[in-house]
């Protein structure tokens, strides 16, 4: 009796853990084997980064390729500087690459997407991305929308 | 008149006492260093009544719970065309919320009013005196055990409660109404943090746990020994560990996912 009891309590820890377990990887993503491993820093500035959070996906043609890892604003063009970490793997943006903040859905997250220009020349860790587009912001649209249809 | 204010002041003080010798016994009970012989065996045995014996109403509640939050979030989602933020919607309210705070209400009805009612019955039997004359340390022997176990099980059953619930939605979400369940399992994952949600959760239903058992415990401690006595322990003890459960949800809230 006093071991069956033993068993079953060792396999109700064993399911506490499990479940433990199970949300840990499943739910939350916390899987050690999909770490982006080594990565490489890009930096870029931007007009207006309203949204756009830490750890926002960084993506070229709507795949992964790295995270956002700072914004700060940079003192003395005045603008926002957005530092990212790029997947190693990804040694082929050029450095005539355009990085635009972009919106999933209209309410959803803002994330940057990269796209690849022609240009020879690869960026390197530390380099800068020249060419930006700024985030969209639906406020100041509707505002100027809204003062054309005063004016006429 | 006096003696009205004479009578709230005893009440008073009563109040103070009670919640004095719940103090005292929860550190008896836990003082002194843990044995391996018979104090083992006395936690797994209890480990088994508070654990395993709740099993089955935490894993069909939590399969109801996450079937029922699934057909919720997905007839309101599906008015915005958002249904494949249900994994996000159903996953974030389970983990942070009802996983921890339903499993203690459930532990409360189901291993604390248990608790409650065989140690007032030993004492009502005079067992608990009948161990102090042969010199065991009653609170040692039976009130740690159970305080132990309850605080120990409380977090599994909370994360089986969740896992169990994750699969209810995906049952109803996925399987019957359709959601692409790629979708569900990415915003889920996308949305959920380890250190802000789970571990969040786990630390609440570590929380609930103290304190369901401890109330547990010594309200069958200190219980009038008749049956009567015992009947209105067991109340006491569903009563209050419920309103102490959601009262203390609601400030470890404030503190982690509080507005700083």
């Amino acid at each position: 009796m006093s071991r069956t009891v033993e068993i079953v309590v060792g396999l109700f820890l064993i399911a506490g853990f499990a479940a433990f377990a199970f949300l840990a990887i499943q739910v939350s993503g916390l899987n050690p084997t999909a770490t982006q491993g080594d990565t490489y820093t890009l930096v870029a500035r931007f007009n207006n980064v309203a949204g756009l959070n830490q750890g926002a996906r960084v993506t070229v043609a709507g795949v992964q390729v790295g995270r956002v890892a700072a914004i700060r604003l940079d003192p003395l063009s005045v603008r926002a500087e957005v530092e990212m970490h790029i997947n190693d793997r990804i040694d082929y943006l050029t450095d005539d690459s355009i990085a635009a903040i972009q919106t999933s859905g209209i309410l959803g997250e803002k994330y940057i997407a990269i796209s690849i220009g022609g240009s020879p020349d690869i960026l390197g860790n530390g380099d800068r991305i020249r060419e930006t587009q700024s985030a969209l912001v639906l406020e100041e649209l509707v505002g100027k929308f809204l003062s054309n249809m005063v004016n006429k | 008149m006096l003696n009205a204010i004479a009578l709230l002041g005893r009440y008073g003080l009563n109040r103070l006492a009670t919640l004095g010798r719940a103090g005292v016994l929860f550190v008896a009970a836990l003082w002194g260093r843990p044995t391996l012989r018979p104090g083992l065996s006395l936690l797994v045995r209890q480990l088994f009544n508070a654990g395993v014996l709740s099993l089955v109403i935490i894993v069909m509640s939590g399969l109801f719970v996450g079937m029922v939050l699934a057909l919720q979030g997905y007839t309101v989602l599906v008015r915005f065309g958002a249904v494949e933020a249900l994994g996000q919607a159903v996953s974030l309210s389970l983990v942070r919320e009802l996983g921890p705070v339903v499993a203690a209400l459930l532990f409360a009805g189901r291993a604390g009013s248990a608790m409650t009612a065989e140690i007032g019955l030993m004492k009502a039997t005079e067992q608990l005196v009948a161990m102090d004359m042969i010199g065991v340390d009653a609170v040692r022997r039976v009130v740690r055990p159970r305080l132990l176990a309850g605080i120990i099980t409380m977090p599994l059953l909370a994360q089986i409660f969740n896992a169990v619930a994750i699969g209810g939605a995906v049952l109803v979400g996925v399987k019957w109404l359709g959601v692409d369940s790629n979708a569900f399992w990415v915003n889920m994952r996308e949305s959920l943090s380890f250190g802000e949600d789970i571990l969040n959760g786990i630390i609440k239903s570590l929380v609930f746990g103290v304190i369901v058992s401890w109330i547990a415990v010594f309200q069958g401690y200190d219980s009038e020994p008749t049956s009567r006595g015992i009947g209105e322990a067991t109340t006491r003890t569903v009563v209050y560990s419920s309103l102490a459960v959601l009262g203390m949800d609601f400030l470890l809230t404030a503190m982690m996912f509080g507005v700083d």
